[in-house]
């Protein structure tokens, strides 16, 4: 066990340092947390429509099909919602009997349509600084959900003395080095929730701070609900064979 | 042993005379004497056998599914990831795993160490050991390319430039191993045919370990010879469930870190599709690499780093001669006892210094780590065998597990 713990002591220091010089996020309290914890469904289906009508004009979601969106664990809309939700972009198809490529609306099956055609269109349209996509972003920072959710809150009107900005670049007290390419997207009633929530900075930044640790970590409710079962089997079992074990051992001085 | 097993059926005996494969196993798995004293650090061996078959049998599904391309082999994880039935699952049980793997082959390694477990007439057992380590390395390294995230693709870079440090031929190895003038998919092609071999080579290798080790049978505690039937007990049922309980608990912080924090143990840059126009800020390795990735960059010289790395784990197959001590058990090596911690200490050191940019006093401390680490080997190893004086050695393995009690009533009936 000496060695078990020390093993991890170094394990979890070389992860907390391998944060650098940033500002520790905030730590709002998601239900998805801990061993038992689970999506709140209507945060997610909130999430989305912050997604689609602020995010999704600069990001990608390239991992993601409108049918996930269906599915257990998930938002869980309801097929003719998802569907609904698809037949609002058009992907382009084909091709056709004529050899031509064509557009129709999106089904269920199709990824999420992308803003951008390619990479390089993402590009010009954003100073060179090409908005990454979001389907496991949650999974690709260090701090997670936490760092997201501070990250997309994290703008001050106020630009603090001795702090130069070049063209392009904005000031957001938890990027690196303070500065992100990225301008403040989320201002209060920046979308009109569908469920009548308030819409508020903070609102919105949580909502769709859930979606995304929900698209990145899609069977996260299976996993751990799978996973508590394995752990109460194992325990409940591990019981068993000490006493089998001490049993067999009995008689034998050792 | 293998002579105890008498088939019974007709069908029995026509295939034992035949293929005496049942004997086989009976002898090794069933009736083999085991010194009755083990403790709870020998059950990594059977741990260890767990975590090579997990990884093969996951290993095998997720093949199926991964597509070994550079443009299409991170899409391909996450379609494991978000449709493959129970892949989640099957791929966090493989990353993690790996983790696991390491976890218990070290504390294999330390309690073989300790015990002197390598020294006549076990080296061969220990030399196979240190082989299937290096193929453990191996196998693992490639593994974490596969997903071709930031931290595959650019481990992969820093790994194969070291061998751009062989002199006159560095370049030419390079380009050779790349299969191109970059890391790419013809690297990537050939890493994932490799990954998928070398845990086969390694389940031979397990094979001979397993072999040299029951031809003198297994060391113990006190590190003594055991004297066969007063000292040792038939390995079913006494070690078979000794060894599942002990794979159970270790399952259970197995499942802990697959259900519960199943990334953890990696880093979130290997999320981020891999880009050759993009480094990231620090390229740090498994953390299982950490200490040997310490030993690399101590030295200030890229050919030297390279031996160094390469020699730390080539340095642990002459143990068995460094060592010269005829008491196996550090229990009876007060001196060798200290510098055994001291060395463990170190290693903890250098996988701490591993994950931390090299500069300033993590440089200066990371060179010190790896002085010692050789040190010890070459010459703390040596020389305490000289100047140490054992503690008496028990007669029997049966002296020091009766207790003082036991012990009392003995002398009393003898008297």
């Amino acid at each position: 066990m000496y060695k078990f713990s020390l093993v991890f002591v170094f394990l979890f220091t070389s992860l907390v340092f391998a944060a650098g010089e940033m500002k520790a996020p905030m730590e709002p309290d998601w239900t998805f947390q801990g061993p038992l914890g689970k999506f709140d469904r209507a945060e997610l289906q909130r999430g989305y429509q912050v997604y689609t009508e602020v995010c999704s004009s600069c990001h990608s979601m390239n991992l993601l099909s409108y049918r996930n969106l269906v599915q257990a664990g998930g938002p869980e809309f309801s097929e003719e919602q998802a569907k609904a939700m698809a037949a609002m972009f058009e992907v382009e198809t084909g091709p056709n009997s004529d050899g031509e490529m064509f557009m129709r609306p999106a089904i269920l099956s199709d990824r999420f349509v992308s803003p951008w055609k390619n990479e390089q269109e993402g590009r010009v349209a954003n100073g060179g600084a090409y908005p990454p996509d979001l389907s496991v972003m949650v999974k690709a920072r260090s701090g997670g959900a936490d760092y997201v959710y501070s990250l997309i809150l994290g703008y001050k009107d106020e630009v603090p003395e001795g702090v130069t900005l070049d063209d392009g670049v904005y000031y957001n007290i938890y990027a690196k080095n303070q500065k992100i390419a990225m301008p403040q997207v989320l201002y209060e009633d920046g979308v009109e929730y569908t469920d009548g929530t308030a819409a508020t900075e903070v609102q919105m930044a949580k909502d769709v701070t859930a979606f995304l640790a929900w698209s990145a970590e899609p069977k996260l409710e299976e996993r751990k609900r799978i996973g508590f079962k394995v752990i109460i089997y194992l325990i409940i079992l591990s019981f068993l064979l000490y006493f089998t074990n001490k049993r067999i051992w009995r008689d034998t001085s050792h | 042993m293998s002579d105890n097993y008498e088939p019974q059926s007709a069908v029995g005996k026509w295939i034992d005379k035949r293929l005496p494969l049942i004997s086989l196993f009976s002898g090794h798995l069933m009736q083999f004497p085991t010194p009755k004293n083990l403790n709870y650090w020998w059950t990594f061996g059977g741990i260890l056998t767990f975590c090579l078959i997990t990884q093969i049998l996951t290993g095998l599904v997720l093949a199926m599914h991964y597509v070994a391309d550079a443009n299409l082999a991170f899409a391909s994880v996450e379609h494991i990831m978000r449709d493959v039935n129970y892949g989640w699952l099957l791929r966090y049980m493989h990353a993690t795993g790996a983790s696991m793997f390491f976890i218990a082959v070290y504390i294999h390694m330390a309690r073989s160490l300790f015990y002197g477990s390598y020294k006549e007439p076990r080296e061969l057992i220990w030399i196979i050991g240190v082989f299937i380590f290096l193929l453990m390395v191996a196998t693992a390294f490639m593994g974490y390319v596969l997903p071709w995230g930031q931290m595959s693709f650019w481990g992969a870079t820093v790994i194969t430039n070291l061998f751009s440090a062989v002199p006159f031929f560095g370049e030419a190895i390079t380009n050779w191993l790349w299969g191109d003038y970059s890391v790419g998919s013809a690297l990537l092609t050939r890493f994932f045919t490799l990954h998928y071999l070398m845990p086969f080579l390694i389940f031979g290798l397990v094979i001979l370990h397993i072999w040299a080790l029951h031809v003198p049978g297994n060391n113990n505690p006190e590190g003594i010879d055991v004297i066969k039937g007063q000292d040792t007990v038939p390995f079913h049922p006494h070690y078979v469930v000794k060894d599942v309980f002990a794979l159970v608990v270790f399952m259970i912080v197995f499942a802990g870190f697959v259900f519960f924090s199943p990334n953890i143990l990696g880093h979130s840059d290997n999320y981020i599709q891999a880009n050759a126009l993009q480094t990231p800020e620090h390229i740090v390795p498994e953390w299982y690499f950490l200490p040997f990735y310490a030993v690399l960059r101590a030295i200030p010289d890229k050919l030297g780093g390279v031996i160094a790395m390469v020699s730390a784990i080539a340095i642990l197959a002459f143990i068995p001669w460094l060592d010269h001590s005829k008491v196996r058990s550090a229990k009876y090596r007060p001196l060798y006892k200290q510098f055994y911690w001291l060395l463990i200490f170190d290693f903890i050191l250098l996988g701490y210094l591993g994950a931390q940019p090299a500069t300033g006093i993590y440089l200066i401390l990371g060179r010190l780590a790896t002085l010692y680490y050789f040190l010890h080997f070459l010459l703390v190893m040596p020389l305490v065998g000289y100047i140490e004086k054992p503690k008496p050695l028990p007669k029997s393995i049966s002296e020091p597990v009766l207790s003082n009690e036991e012990q009392q009533a003995k002398a009393n009936l003898a008297t």
